[in-house]
């Protein structure tokens, strides 16, 4: 379960505006946060990270407070475990596919490395290194290395908004795969309402900084064809 | 080949070396706070580390010729507890010579910290990695063209100053007459063709090093 109760300032395209997320994400959801650009999404993600501190609340996850502005605890991302997939992929250019998720792991495990290579389809492309790939591929290497660090909370920004729209499709899948795979909550932003739909167990709604809807994929996308 | 030349030019390649090899490991660190650090003094610092870039070499050698002598703080603290005198000694102007090339090591390790996407950093934070661990196997191998421009620059910066080497070392020979300080007493002595020799290498040196730069910092860019 993770707990969300948290504020901040935002600097905006329209001026300053307050993020105020209060919210809970139950086990095993795969949540999509749905809004307009400068909406908050990737603002709260950062925040769930350790990327960003919220100006006050708390967040917590599976009972391990990560932050709390009132007892003054804000846990560093080295110490939320999670798996943080950012819109540029963010590979380690100096790495081979391999070393990338080598790097991740808490201890090296050439059997799981394997596994992951496998499971997404990049054992044919492991020697080589980030900059030669696709979008599609380094999109694939990027779940990989954010899974081979074991997170408890997978972190999705935007993962397709670089791809066309056959790759979309065919990423998708992988997204579940990684989520299955995971067992735990998975986080994904996207404004693509035909992603959502696909991919959801649950939506948020951000607008300006605040949530206006809350629950499953059918209720939120109708919410979505009349608000957005 | 006469052995002052030699000396002279062995001597100056020393000093280059030894300042280069102190300034990177100095300058890495002080290049990673300026880079991503935000503290109060941040400007004064920054401004004290490019002050060499601006003031006159002989303003900075005499004011740490000042500071070497036993009358004052600094030089009466080494000589009383170390026995050291550095004014006049190679260590002396090897210090000089630290602190007058700091921003050319600083800056172009600065610069590369800086192109390096956050993300990369952040990245790496998400995996677990502490701010060392990422530094070592995420920044550095991703700055090295940055790394060999600060290098070069710093080493060939260091062969050719002048101002600072003879308000601080004077002109001892295997001590502190370093190339560009022999070709000034060559041509005093009207010695041209020894101070051609002395000129040429240092212009051939200083070529190969900054052709070097420019076709490293000439291939393309490695990120995304």
């Amino acid at each position: 379960m993770l707990k969300i109760n948290i504020e901040r300032e935002m600097l905006t395209s329209e001026g300053t505006t307050t993020l105020k997320v209060d919210t809970q994400i139950g086990e095993k959801e795969l949540l999509c946060l749905f809004g307009h650009s400068g909406s908050g999404k990737t603002t709260l993600m950062r925040m769930l990270a350790g990327l960003n501190k919220p100006d006050r609340g708390y967040i917590e996850f599976n009972g391990q407070v990560w932050f709390d502005s009132g007892k003054k605890i804000n846990l560093p991302p080295q110490q939320r475990n999670t798996g943080y997939m950012f819109q540029d992929y963010a590979l380690f250019p100096n790495m081979t596919i391999r070393k990338n998720i080598e790097f991740a792991q808490k201890e090296k495990n050439s059997r799981e490395v394997k596994e992951l290579l496998t499971l997404f389809g990049l054992k044919t492309l492991q020697k080589q290194y980030p900059q030669k790939l696709s979008g599609g591929q380094k999109q694939r290497v990027a779940l990989a290395r954010a899974l081979a660090s074991k997170p408890k909370l997978l972190l999705l920004d935007e993962p397709l908004s670089a791809l066309d729209f056959e790759m979309r499709l065919t990423l998708q899948e992988e997204i579940i795969k990684a989520h299955e795979m995971l067992n735990s909550i998975t986080l994904l932003v996207s404004h693509d309402i035909k992603e959502v739909e696909k991919l959801a167990t649950s939506v948020i709604l951000l607008k300006n900084g605040e949530i206006t809807g809350q629950g499953n994929p059918n209720e939120m996308m109708k919410k979505i064809h009349i608000s957005y | 080949m006469n052995e002052d030349f030699v000396n002279t030019l062995l001597l100056t390649g020393k000093l280059a070396g030894w300042t280069t090899l102190i300034l990177f490991i100095i300058g890495l660190p002080l290049a990673y706070i300026l880079a991503y650090k935000r503290f109060f003094l941040k400007p004064v610092v920054e401004a004290l580390i490019s002050m060499p870039l601006v003031l006159p070499p002989t303003v900075l050698g005499f004011y740490m010729l000042v500071a070497y002598s036993p009358e004052h703080f600094f030089g009466r603290f080494l000589e009383q507890t170390f026995d050291w005198r550095l004014a006049f000694t190679f260590e002396g102007i090897l210090i000089a010579s630290i602190v007058f090339s700091l921003p050319f090591m600083v800056q172009p390790l600065q610069n590369g910290l800086g192109a390096i996407p956050k993300s990369l950093r952040e990245a790496s934070y998400t995996l677990g990695k502490s701010e060392f661990i990422t530094f070592i196997r995420v920044l550095i191998p991703n700055m090295a063209p940055s790394i060999i421009t600060a290098l070069a620059m710093t080493f060939a910066h260091c062969i050719g100053e002048f101002g600072v080497v003879i308000m601080v070392g004077g002109n001892m020979p295997g001590e502190t007459r370093v190339a560009s300080i022999a070709i000034y007493d060559e041509v005093q002595i009207l010695n041209y063709d020894v101070a051609n020799q002395y000129s040429l290498v240092l212009f051939i040196i200083s070529m190969i090093i900054l052709t070097v730069i420019y076709s490293i910092n000439g291939r393309k860019k490695i990120f995304f």
